[in-house]
């Protein structure tokens, strides 16, 4: 609960999705590709969003 | 199904529905068996942030940017991890000054400003209208749309008087449900728990609604996701809409987007309504902090499904994309999916409004109106009775005006612009704050006007920017305006500020508003000083998760009780008053409210209880008008921080001086303990030698008594009894040598002559002047001294009388019959050493301890004639001791005793007199 280390840990993982969700990192996902039918860069948004948020649940669940 | 009272009554019956919740948790929350008091309710009630814009906005622009619409939910996702930085301490921080919302916020972190707190008032509502009147513009629309079903094409926008505007009874009717949700109560810290109930309730209907035509379209329409893609990829614009290529302005426009919304989350009236004021326990973040991005993540799965569908089913039939999500089930006849649609579309559009009137009329009512009264009319509104019925008036009054002030921006132009810009502008509006709230809570240097010169500078570009192009498109201003800039100057152009290309409205207006605001709120408050308040409340709000100090207040000055509870009793009422003040006397101990004079604790009490009703500023006045104060001056507040530093220096002073009293202590003690012992030893050696004295004494007094009494004694008998007196006259002279002898070692006076001495020679001449004494026991004494054995550095004398020491105990312990005493001479580790041993009847353990104490001889000395003084050993010892060496007996009880000591062989000690030292 009082844990000082989970502040921190939430404060890198919104700079871990600041990262993920903008330039360069987006652009490497803006192509064609399909992945099961969905375009690569919907795919990977919500892929890493998902992600994100599981992270988030965790720090919170283990601090 | 979908004629228009049956709309109609469907709607009532889901705002009736709504009411009925909101009632339940009211009741509930009175009953003490609070239904928000859990983690998923706070994070379904901060969903309040997916407003129509989410549920039918976000649709339009996936149509029209792809994943353009995205950032607006992945911003509040990043920011919710930074919540439990942020966020807790902004609760933290209200929670404890009984702040209930923004613009009380910032005028309470820079010295309860009575301006800032206006002036935030002002920029949120200004801000705040277009995007309420974009949610009055989604229920009249999509309600327009229904009715025209099963037509789905974009309703034309023909001109409606003032009183067939349907928009007009929704903004009227959303007031009296805000009205009846929001200001039954005073005390608005006392939260809405039924509102709260409410809203999440709606986030449900929301949710599901949208899900559900989300996987019609998605599912039923289509055939899964691939298919909705695959199907869409042959649209002449896929390309652009699958890719970023879409997405306004690129990256730039992307990031600032993102940052805009992870702002706009904190930093919402009514995010701040229902996160900070409405929040029951800060724990619940902990929850908050996965469930409501998990819900953002939900509620936007199926947007670009439901867009691409649109697009795909609505080729060229000129819908509105804003809209597709009604649409696409009316052009299919799901009917009671279509009104499904509408009632989530609803819910959305009410649950924004609701929290948002609410927070904004607390803003308007307790930073602005109050304020303003007191000001302009401080002796008739402070003397008046009951303020209770003019606070909630004018709360009122402020919903019915701000709901009306969005109908009138959504009459005048909030028909051109789509949904989501609309938003946006109110986004950047309130992202204005954040230098001032972020900046307040996390450094204490920011001062009031760098606050105010920030603020007012970033509102000012923003409506500039924002605000002025958006009535130009609605022909307000003339297209020149915007094109060429005020008076043809285009440097001023309002959407290319100094010629500045490249970016969209939004980045750009974002970019030279938070250039000014930042800029100038750090520039000023670094060149500004704080007053003592603003210092005060700087180092509560920035401090608010250490210890609060106890009692320490920045305010002098005396106020009545009855007074403080008169003033309280205005605005909440007497029975309300009397209970608070009860509670805060029980809980104090009854001190303070105890008795005529309020303490400085008590005021600021009633000042917060008061806070939570009329605003912090407000409060302030209120309460200096019952106290008569003296307010600090800067000078005194450094007067009482110079006394604490001296107290401070005071109290490390006393801590040394005690430490070092203590250290003194235990040194004396130490000493005194030593004392009493010397003194104990002198006591016991005293009496021990007074007792030795007396012994000889006594025979000779009796041996001359009976010499006196009987002269006819024969000569013989007297001649013994007369050798008696002669022996015990020069024992006594013998021990009173010693004990002048020993006491003269011990104190260090006696004279040493050290020199090298040959130990032999030593050895040879004691043995020769106690011959007489071993020729009389019949005892033989062999010496056995070799040559070689090396000088020692000792006093000859003393050595000498060692020996004879030595030697006369040997003949006098030595057997009675066949004695026998050996003295040895050896070297041994760099020392000499003389071994005397005799073959007497050896001693007993204990007596090797003891026959070196004073006046201790061996043997029973109850039923054997003492042979000696008792001084002959410890005075030896004594002297060897001195000389650096050692004297140690060792014994068999039966097989004789061996006296041993050592002396230090001489090496190159200098010939002189030493005085003798210990």
């Amino acid at each position: 609960m009082s844990n000082p280390r989970k502040g921190e840990r939430l404060f890198a993982l919104a700079f871990l999705g600041l990262v993920l969700f903008n330039y360069p990192l987006l652009s490497l996902f803006s192509g064609d590709g399909r992945v099961l039918g969905v375009p690569v860069l919907y795919a990977y948004l919500f892929a890493a969003w998902a992600t994100l948020i599981a992270l988030m649940a965790l720090v919170v669940r283990r601090s | 199904m979908l004629e228009p009272a049956f709309v109609l009554a469907a709607s009532f019956a889901y705002l009736g529905l709504l009411f009925a919740i909101a009632h339940w948790g009211d009741r509930r929350a009175a009953a003490g068996r609070s239904i928000i008091a859990r983690p998923s309710i706070y994070a379904l009630s901060l969903a309040v942030y997916a407003t129509s814009w989410t549920f039918y906005g976000s649709v339009g622009r996936a149509a029209s940017t792809g994943v353009g619409f995205l950032p607006i939910y992945l911003g509040p996702t990043l920011m919710a991890a930074l919540w439990w930085v942020v966020l807790r301490k902004i609760i933290r921080i209200s929670k404890a000054n009984r702040i209930t919302s923004i613009a009380d916020f910032v005028a309470s972190r820079y010295g309860k400003s009575t301006l800032l707190g206006g002036l935030v008032a002002v920029i949120a509502v200004v801000g705040i209208v277009p995007y309420i009147s974009l949610q009055l513009k989604a229920i009249s629309n999509t309600f327009n749309l229904l009715l025209q079903h099963p037509d789905v094409a974009s309703p034309v926008s023909e001109p409606t008087s003032l009183l067939t505007d349907k928009a007009l009874y929704v903004a009227l009717v959303l007031a009296a449900f805000t009205i009846l949700f929001g200001t039954r109560n005073l005390d608005a810290t006392e939260r809405h728990e039924g509102l709260v109930a409410a809203i999440a309730f709606e986030s449900i209907v929301k949710l599901v609604t949208f899900v559900a035509v989300g996987c019609f379209v998605t599912f039923g329409l289509f055939g899964g996701f691939g298919d909705v893609f695959d199907r869409a990829a042959a649209l002449p614009d896929a390309q652009r809409l699958f890719t970023l290529g879409g997405a306004d302005a690129g990256y730039g426009g992307w990031l600032w987007l993102t940052l805009l919304s992870m702002l706009a989350i904190v930093l919402l009236p009514r995010q701040f309504q229902v996160a900070v004021v409405e929040n029951v326990d800060e724990r619940h973040l902990n929850k908050a902090i996965w469930l409501f991005p998990l819900y953002l993540l939900a509620i936007n799965v199926f947007v670009l499904p439901i867009a691409l569908g649109g697009l795909v089913r609505f080729e060229g039939a000129g819908v509105d994309a804003d809209f597709f999500v009604l649409a696409l089930p009316i052009a299919e006849g799901q009917d009671a999916l279509a009104l499904l649609v509408f009632l989530g579309g609803l819910s959305a559009a009410t649950g924004m409004v609701i929290v948002e009137a609410i927070a904004l009329s607390t803003m308007v009512s307790n930073d602005l109106v109050m304020p303003a009264l007191l000001r302009a009319r401080v002796a008739r509104v402070t003397e008046g009775r009951n303020l209770r019925g003019l606070v909630l008036g004018i709360r009122r009054g402020t919903i019915v005006a701000i709901l009306l002030l969005g109908y009138a921006y959504f009459r005048v132009a909030g028909e051109a612009p789509a949904l989501v810009s609309i938003g946006l502008v109110s986004f950047a509006a309130v992202a204005q704050f954040a230098p001032a709230i972020l900046g307040g809570i996390f450094w204490k240097g920011g001062t009031r006007n760098g606050a105010l010169a920030g603020l007012g500078a970033g509102f000012a570009v923003w409506a500039y920017t924002l605000l002025l192009p958006s009535f130009s498109r609605s022909g307000w201003l003339p297209d020149s305006f915007l094109e060429q800039g005020p008076l043809g100057i285009e440097l001023l152009a309002p959407e290319h500020l100094f010629g500045l290309e490249g970016m969209d409205g939004i980045s750009h207006a974002m970019f030279w508003s938070m250039l000014v605001n930042v800029g100038l709120y750090v520039g000023v408050s670094l060149c500004s000083r704080q007053s003592a308040a603003e210092h005060s409340q700087a180092a509560l709000f920035v401090d608010a998760f250490r210890e609060p100090r106890a009692g320490a207040r920045l305010w002098r000055g005396s106020a009545s009780v009855a007074d403080l509870e008169a003033l309280l009793a205005r605005f909440t009422g007497a029975r309300r008053a009397g209970d608070a003040l009860a509670a805060y006397a029980s809980e104090h101990g009854s001190e303070g409210a105890n008795g005529d004079r309020a303490d400085a604790e008590l005021v600021q009490h009633v000042e917060r209880l008061l806070a939570g009703s009329i605003g912090a500023a407000s409060a302030r006045v209120m309460v200096a008008s019952v106290v008569d104060e003296e307010p600090l001056g800067i000078e005194e507040v450094m007067g009482i921080l110079d006394e604490t530093s001296q107290v401070i220096a005071y109290s490390r002073e006393l801590e040394r001086k005690s430490r070092e009293l203590e250290a003194a202590t235990a040194q004396l003690r130490a000493a005194n303990a030593r004392l009493h012992e010397l003194d104990r030893l002198k006591d016991d050696f005293v009496s021990t030698v007074t007792h030795e004295l007396r012994t000889p004494l006594t025979s000779m007094r009796a041996f001359a008594e009976i010499l006196l009494d009987n002269p006819e004694l024969p000569v013989d008998e007297r001649e013994r009894f007369l050798r008696i007196v002669i022996d015990e006259t020069e024992r006594l002279t013998r021990l009173i040598n010693q004990v002048l002898d020993l006491s003269k070692i011990e104190s260090g006076g006696a004279v040493w002559n050290i020199a090298e001495i040959d130990l032999k020679e030593v050895i040879e001449d004691s043995a020769a002047a106690t011959a007489q004494l071993f020729a009389e026991r019949d005892a033989e004494l062999r010496v056995h001294a070799p040559d070689g054995v090396g000088p020692v550095a000792a006093d000859r004398d003393r050595v000498k009388q060692v020996m004879l020491n030595l030697l006369s105990n040997a003949a006098k312990f030595c057997a009675a019959e066949r004695g026998e005493v050996a003295v040895e001479l050896s070297v041994c580790d760099g020392a000499a050493r003389v071994d005397v041993r005799d073959n007497g009847p050896g001693l007993t353990a204990d007596d090797q301890r003891v026959i070196f104490e004073k006046f201790r001889q061996g043997g029973d000395a109850m039923t054997e004639r003492p042979q000696g003084t008792g001084l002959g050993l410890p005075i030896s010892r004594q002297i060897v001791t001195h000389l650096g060496g050692e004297l140690w007996v060792s014994s068999v009880l039966g097989s004789g005793a061996t006296f041993s000591f050592t002396l230090p062989l001489a090496r190159g000690v200098s010939t002189g007199v030493v005085p003798g030292s210990d």
